[in-house]
């Protein structure tokens, strides 16, 4: 009956969106009268893994394989259903980020368990199980019944918040069993770019469209994200003339993605935009034409040159730190 | 009667769509005020096929209805005039004249090429003197025993200076009137050949057009395209088809033309309120709505009996007329529901206006065609 | 070697998404379907490795489990230089029920490489691909940016959070295709279209099959309360109303 939450780690240490998830999954396991489990995989040093009890980790399952420092969609399913298997856990929840959409589906069919991605809130019922959770790229939501008796739930990013609940540390060691078979892809080697603020998981995404009007305008934009920590990020005309790369572009056919604090300047709001950023929870437009659409759907907005509001707004900003 | 298209024409309509909208519609705005060919994006639409797409497939063309490529016209219109009259030209006035009159060798020689949009086909029927009047033509090709010989000047040639192929309509025995007239599909660097300078028009400036001026040009007789004196049938007929090209042409400059005006009118406040809301800019777009989709029948008529193997000349002179019309006046509302916007070449419409005057006047006049038309009613 | 890609069919980008009967229906009326994109580009990249001539790809094939309203689609995925389409004619309930059928189907007729677009634009489940790898048991490779085969060697990038990782496998696999992987979609020719003409679109019956879960209701977001304009002569304004006001700086 219990609550699994799988806590992915980068490089062991846990993020923001982990805690949220850990929060959400004490939730529920609250309306469900039962035990919050929290699933860790691969090498994570103890006191980062206690850090997960102050959001109210009632045990936590670590399975310190070196092998599985790198995430496998496949193996991490396979660790995932045994320990659910052992545990009979009813419900799995993951982030709905690039490794929970990765490893679900494979869950739900090893499972069996009926699969509901990207969900926003707490179950509307639990009998029958029906949650909210966002199609169309955020145009509109669907309410998903899971029928199976296992269920699977991958969390969107900001749609909970993380929540305070602290436990005392129960932690255990779990080692599963895994085939040599499972370990034959090869990775050649990574490379990394040199976008150090990874767009997904930014709290701050600064976004600019056509109107910087060439590719050798983009230094206020830098210079504006850089001082707050923020990403930066682009709309779909802007990769496609490839003034910005592809990883850019956030919008319905590129990435979506729900910042704290979304930027859009110089970008008219075409409708496949705001799809991709309409779970942001502020958003500010900054564009010369003030009937551009983008401005429906901001929180602020300031009409003017981005050439002379951006160097402008980062003094400010820099001033006030 | 049916209504509905069928699943491949719709895939046509979509994919002209796309194509304008990814392909035409980024450096539109410059190709016209600079009056820059668009050599990238005519080679892209012969590379879709859109250049031959009602050549039989026989002959490398894409072997489409007439109603498809209404649709296509339509849609490459809203964004590029300039492209589509390239397209018009190639498909209809000339590539139509050589699939129907041609000999073999003649289709193997031109009419392939001009399919796949290897080769771009002019039409060389306007003389100074000379427009649809098509038997005032002063172009003579003397028949020489082996070869004809040809001296005169042909104007206001659409791709005149970029074409490969010329489809030639000069006067052999101007005594038997039009019974004397040929036409001749010949290549367009003969000999004697000169194209005057580009012509700095009011719109469609991207499109290239020129006069060309034959002095002495030899052109051997298995070029004649056709039977001997029977130039002016063809070329009349060629210009029966071609008036769907144009008013397809039409339709969609007005219902470019429409749909941003259409989208301004819901972006743009005034006294507090999206202009749309303001009854004067709401019955404006009624109005446009209704012209535009009467516009549309015509041409869709006119392409289905043309499908359909029946006479279409009447229907398709209507369309043109009615088109043509539609769309001055269309895209006039378009530019003044812009307001001063719609003064500035940023936001389309004005370009729209300029070329949408073209299709009242090339192709034979609005007013010719109501001579085409009221002929027609005695017939 | 032959290459599946799995079709969803999808409103069109620009749609403005409304619901009939009490929000239980997506409302038909005046949608334009399309091949949702992210599919597209996976078969784009499946036709243009076919057209390259050097990586023994002898058939690129197209996948859907849909009713006959996605014929138009699958037509058009012909068009663009699919030799083959097959639809599993059914209701898609679920993404597990989609993701059974597809893997029903390769029981008795295996390709070497299966494609899935990352995300599809209508409910954003990206759990087919993933779901039939673990039905093949093979491995999946999920946002693929990258895909070269030559002499039956696999190379793919896959994006991973601040990089990428370049990897080598055997077939079979599933690849789970995010942006990059071509440039952009086709735009079918006239010539295309005609051969779609010929081409075969096979219809089959679905197998008995249960689904995990279904859509109850559709709700539309509510509309946002108004902008707050800030004059770009004041910009300080800006900067205490997200501390302030939004808390989010």
């Amino acid at each position: 009956m219990s609550v699994i939450a799988f806590a992915k780690n980068w490089e062991g240490k846990f993020k923001k969106s982990t805690y949220e998830l850990v929060s959400y999954a004490k939730e529920l396991a609250f309306r469900l009268n039962t035990q919050t489990l929290v699933l860790s995989i691969g090498e994570v040093e103890e006191s980062e893994l206690e850090k997960l009890v102050q959001y109210g980790a009632d045990k936590i399952i670590s399975v310190d394989d070196s092998r599985l420092n790198i995430l496998s969609s496949r193996i991490y399913a396979e660790v995932i259903s045994q320990v659910v298997n052992k545990e009979d856990a009813s419900y799995v929840i993951l982030s709905d980020n690039n490794s929970g959409k990765a490893i679900s589906p494979r869950l739900s069919v090893k499972l069996k368990a009926g699969l509901a991605a990207g969900v926003l809130d707490v179950p509307k019922s639990l009998d029958p199980f029906v949650i909210k959770k966002q199609v169309f790229t955020g145009k509109a939501f669907a309410y998903v019944q899971i029928d199976s008796e296992k269920k699977i739930l991958t969390l969107s990013k900001n749609s909970f918040g993380i929540v305070e609940n602290p436990t005392s540390l129960n932690l255990v060691k779990f080692t599963p069993e895994l085939s040599d078979d499972l370990f034959k892809i090869k990775v050649k080697s990574v490379e990394s770019s040199d976008n150090k603020i990874i767009l997904a998981d930014a709290d701050i995404v600064v976004s600019a469209g056509r109107g910087m009007k060439s590719a050798d305008n983009w230094q206020p934009v830098e210079d504006l994200a850089s001082v707050m920590g923020a990403a930066t990020a682009c709309s779909r005309p802007v990769s496609d003339d490839g003034w910005r790369g592809h990883e850019e572009h956030v919008g319905q056919t590129g990435k979506v993605i729900a910042p704290n604090l979304y930027f859009a300047i110089g970008i008219s709001g075409a409708i496949q935009h705001v799809a991709g950023v309409s779970r942001s929870k502020c958003i500010v437009a900054i564009n010369t034409d003030p009937e551009a659409p983008i401005f429906s759907v901001a929180d602020y907005g300031v009409v003017g040159d981005a050439m002379i509001v951006l160097p402008e707004l980062t003094e400010i900003i820099r001033n006030g730190e | 009667m049916n209504f509905e298209l069928t699943e491949e024409q719709e895939m046509i309509r979509d994919a002209a769509r796309d194509f304008a909208q990814r392909e035409l519609l980024a450096g539109v705005i410059e190709r016209d005020e600079n009056a820059t060919y668009p050599k990238e994006q005519v080679k892209r639409l012969g590379e879709l096929g859109f250049l031959g797409m009602l050549v039989s497939p026989e002959y490398d063309g894409g072997g489409m209805d007439t109603v498809s490529y209404v649709l296509a016209m339509e849609e490459i219109s809203k964004v590029d005039a300039s492209v589509s009259v390239i397209m018009s030209v190639n498909n209809s006035l000339v590539c139509w004249g050589v699939q129907k009159y041609g000999s073999e060798a003649q289709k193997e020689e031109f009419l392939k090429p001009m399919a796949r949009g290897d080769k771009i086909g002019a039409f060389l029927l306007s003389e100074p003197e000379a427009g649809s009047d098509a038997t005032s033509q002063r172009t003579t090709a003397v028949d020489m025993g082996d070869h004809y010989l040809v001296n005169g000047i042909k104007n206001w040639i659409t791709s005149g200076g970029t074409a490969s192929v010329y489809l030639l309509i000069a006067h052999t025995h101007p005594e038997k009137k039009h019974h004397g007239i040929n036409a001749f599909l010949i290549d367009s660097k003969l000999e004697g050949i000169s194209v005057g300078p580009h012509e700095n028009k009011m719109g469609m400036r991207a499109s290239d057009t020129h006069s060309v001026m034959f002095n002495n040009v030899k052109i051997p007789k298995e070029n004649r395209l056709g039977e001997d004196g029977q130039g002016f049938t063809i070329a009349m007929r060629s210009l029966e088809g071609g008036r769907i090209g144009i008013a397809s042409q039409a339709l969609g400059l007005a219902s470019g033309a429409y749909e941003l005006a259409l989208q301004y009118a819901q972006e743009r406040k005034t006294f507090g309120k999206e202009i749309f809301k303001h009854q004067a800019i709401a019955f404006k777009l009624a109005d446009m709505a209704v012209e535009i989709e009467a516009a549309r029948f015509f041409c869709l008529k006119a392409a289905w009996l043309k499908d359909q193997g029946k006479p279409y000349g009447q229907a398709s002179a209507m369309a043109k007329l009615y088109a043509a019309e539609t769309a001055m006046k269309v895209t006039t509302e378009a530019v003044q529901i812009h307001g001063g916007n719609g003064y500035v070449k940023e936001y389309h419409v004005e370009r729209l206006m300029r070329e949408a005057k073209l299709t009242q006047i090339y192709e034979g006049t609005s007013e010719i065609q109501k001579i085409v038309i009221s002929r027609g009613l005695l017939a | 070697m032959k290459i599946l890609v799995c079709i969803s069919n999808v409103p069109d980008t620009t749609t403005k998404v409304k619901f009939t009967d009490n929000n239980k229906q997506v409302d038909d009326a005046g949608v334009q379907w399309i091949i949702n994109p992210w599919d597209e580009l996976a078969l784009t990249r499946a036709i243009e490795l076919k057209e390259d001539g050097n990586n023994s790809i002898d058939e690129v094939c197209v996948i859907n489990v849909g009713l006959s309203k996605c014929d138009a689609t699958l037509r058009k995925a012909l068009a663009i230089g699919a030799d083959k389409a097959i639809r599993i004619d059914a209701d898609p309930i679920d993404a597990y029920y989609v993701a059974a059928q597809i893997a029903d189907y390769l029981k008795n007729n295996p390709f070497d490489i299966v494609l899935s677009g990352i995300e599809s634009s209508d409910y954003n489940g990206s759990s087919v691909g993933g779901m039939l790898s673990e039905f093949m048991d093979c491995p999946a490779i999920s946002s693929m940016t990258k895909l070269e085969i030559e002499n039956g060697n696999v190379t793919i990038h896959r994006a991973i959070p601040g990089g990428k990782q370049i990897l080598e496998l055997t077939t079979p696999f599933v690849g789970i295709v995010q942006k990059g992987i071509t440039n952009e979609p086709r735009i079918p020719a006239m010539r295309g279209i005609m051969m779609a003409r010929k081409k075969p679109l096979e219809v089959l019956s679905a197998v008995e099959m249960e689904s995990l879960s279904h859509i109850v209701e559709f709700e539309l977001p509510v509309a946002k309360a108004s902008c707050k304009m800030i004059d770009a002569e004041h910009l300080e304004e800006l900067v205490n109303l997200l501390k302030s006001e939004a808390k989010v700086l």
